[in-house]
């Protein structure tokens, strides 16, 4: 196959960071916390580097939905080996409530405007952790999906796909156009070196907004509140085994 | 008040329209007095029988999966009618389970071939389809590697915005879903002519076995024909399925390899226990996938949750920490599991878990 990709790629939370709910229960405090692109977009975008190195594709384009700050992440999915971005201009309110179903309309219409063969995304963003925009990008395109992908292979103009599901692996074999979404063992992102940063300066970032493409931002799911979750109550340490399974016994729970 | 309720049904209201525009005053009347009594509470009662949830069921051909049982009791909690659809190459004997269990009206079957391996491409336009023909209010689904594929393709479809993963139903619209990894709890009401939502397993008993549900074909949908279900390398094992067990024993890094694993194997044997992994374990390749436990990998909440060699990370405790009572083996007494485990010892876990197989055969 040859062809244009598109990698969607989200601005997040960085993983490490232990988050804070805002005091008003309004969501979750994100000013001045440090953001990195969402692992699993990470990994999607290393998978469409390597078709295109394997000259499987021509060209990867990388998207992302949101305020000014999400060409940070573009320009990361560029120093990866990308070959240009997309910026999709969301603020203000239409950013507070965008989701999936936004998203995948979006991604769908420049999917359909790019000529794009296939859509490859991560499984999952480890902020709403919705799993959703993949399928709904598919089913938006009447698209095959191989979601949770570990594997991809081309065979022909079709792709084989190794899925992670609950009870181990599945293999299924779809038609293209497609739309994947990378799960962790898909592959090991790399990490962008100093001349590629550089490079990646160069390369071009378009802008635009959702209007351009036809998509309507209403939502009509609303968080109503942000809560802590409840708290585990301090727990002991014991000193020996004896001692745990003591403990367990007289818990009830072996 | 409880009088009203149970029998103002559907049926009623239309013989009362009937009644009012054949000038029957008095009847009219009534039906007047019946809504001026009928408080808010009884309203709302009433709005929930126009309600009605199909929960997709899930399944081998053999039996239904557990998470199923859990999403009809979820489902159940809506108030309205319940419908099971069950599609693949061979219903009948998941038919007759999902007919038994409580709380379920009615069995919607769809057998063709066409459904092996359950694929989303061909089960969304039987979705689609059944809902053209019973228009539901609801559409859901355990919030399984199946379910996660299959329903936010079907929202798609019906232009909804489908919620992920719930863990408690506050009202017919309005639901809980955890975010960032578990450490916050968001609350959201979904406007959607038609809630589609996937059920987090553990956060609902599953539904007891009682029923006795009527039993429909439905008609199945051309094929699509843009993907094909290949093969399937499931993990064999004779011990308790991950989600559903009593007791987890969970190793992580501090296993150093592959055959160590068989330490908690047997401790496992011990205990009657799954035994779940760390993303470092799977990584490093000692486990398979399917054995991750956490924000990407499964959510367990057993009664007991034993963690060695596991540090405790944000992604890892965002799979047990529902747990009732967590212990933690680990060697460094600074790991972060230890602020969430019940009991923590701190010792190497190359002594502590045979001493502790050896303590359980007491």
């Amino acid at each position: 196959m040859t062809g244009r990709v598109l990698v969607g790629v989200k601005r997040v939370i960085d993983y490490a960071v232990k988050i804070r709910v805002k005091p008003d229960n309004t969501g979750v405090a994100t000013d001045g916390v440090k953001h990195s692109m969402n692992p699993f977009c990470e990994i999607a975008v290393e998978e469409a580097v390597r078709l295109k190195e394997k000259k499987l594709v021509n060209e990867v384009v990388a998207v992302s939905c949101g305020p000014q700050q999400v060409q940070e992440t573009i320009r990361t999915a560029l120093a990866m080996g990308a070959d240009r971005g997309i910026h999709v201009e969301v603020s203000g309110k239409d950013y507070e409530s965008l989701g999936p179903l936004q998203v995948s309309k979006i991604l769908a219409a420049l999917a359909k405007k790019e000529d794009a063969s296939l859509i490859i995304l991560g499984k999952q963003a480890i902020d709403d952790d919705c799993n959703q925009t993949g399928q709904m990008t598919a089913a938006q395109l009447d698209w095959p999906q191989g979601t949770f992908a570990s594997e991809v292979t081309f065979e022909g103009d079709k792709l084989k796909v190794v899925r992670e599901v609950d009870g181990g692996l599945e293999t299924i074999k779809i038609n293209t156009p497609a739309v994947v979404t990378a799960d962790l063992r898909l592959n090991t992102p790399r990490y962008a070196t100093l001349p590629n940063i550089m490079k990646a300066k160069k390369k071009k970032i378009a802008t635009m907004k959702p209007g351009d493409l036809g998509v309507d931002m209403s939502s009509r799911v609303e968080v109503l509140r942000v809560d802590e979750p409840p708290q585990r109550q301090a727990g002991m340490k014991v000193e020996s085994v004896e001692e745990l399974v003591g403990k367990l016994k007289e818990a009830g729970r072996i | 008040m409880e009088v009203v309720r149970d029998h103002v049904t559907q049926r009623d209201l239309a013989i009362s329209r009937d009644l009012v525009t054949k000038q029957s005053a008095v009847a009219a009347a009534v039906m007047l007095r019946v809504f001026t009594k009928t408080n808010l509470r009884s309203l709302s009662g009433l709005i929930q029988r126009f309600q009605s949830t199909l929960v997709v069921a899930e399944h081998n051909n053999d039996t239904l999966t557990p998470i199923t049982l859990s999403a009809i009791t979820a489902a159940n909690k809506l108030g309205g009618e319940v419908s099971c659809l069950i599609a693949g190459t061979d219903c009948a004997k998941v038919a007759e389970q999902l007919s038994q269990v409580e709380g379920v009206k009615k069995v919607l079957v769809a057998q063709h071939d066409a459904y092996k391996g359950l694929l989303p491409e061909e089960l969304t336009p039987l979705i689609l389809a059944t809902q053209q023909q019973f228009k539901f209010t609801h559409i859901c689904a355990g919030a399984s590697a199946f379910g996660k594929n299959l329903l936010p393709r079907v929202a798609s479809k019906l232009d909804v915005a489908p919620i992920s993963d719930i863990i408690e139903i506050k009202s017919p619209d309005t639901f809980v879903r955890t975010i960032y990894a578990g450490n916050a709890l968001s609350t959201v009401k979904c406007n959607e002519k038609v809630k589609v939502f996937t059920v987090r397993g553990t956060s609902f008993e599953p539904a007891k076995q009682g029923g006795s549900a009527t039993s429909e074909q439905v008609s199945t949908a051309g094929p699509a024909g843009i993907s094909e279900w290949l093969e399937q390398n499931l993990t064999k094992s004779d011990r308790p399925e991950l989600t559903s067990a009593k007791v987890v024993v969970s190793g992580g890094r501090g296993l150093k390899s592959g055959e160590n694993f068989k330490l908690l194997y047997d401790l496992a044997d011990r205990l009657n226990a799954a035994v779940g992994a760390s993303r470092a374990a799977v990584d490093a390749g000692y486990v398979p996938n399917d054995l991750q436990v956490g924000q990407t990998g499964k959510i367990v909440a057993p009664e007991l949750y034993i963690a060695v060699g596991i540090s405790g990370a944000i992604q890892h405790l965002a799979g047990m920490k529902d747990s009732k009572t967590i212990v933690a083996i680990n060697k460094d007494p600074e790991a972060p599991i230890f602020q969430v485990a019940d009991f923590g010892l701190v010792a190497d876990l190359f002594k502590a878990v045979p001493e502790m197989i050896e303590a359980l055969k007491k």
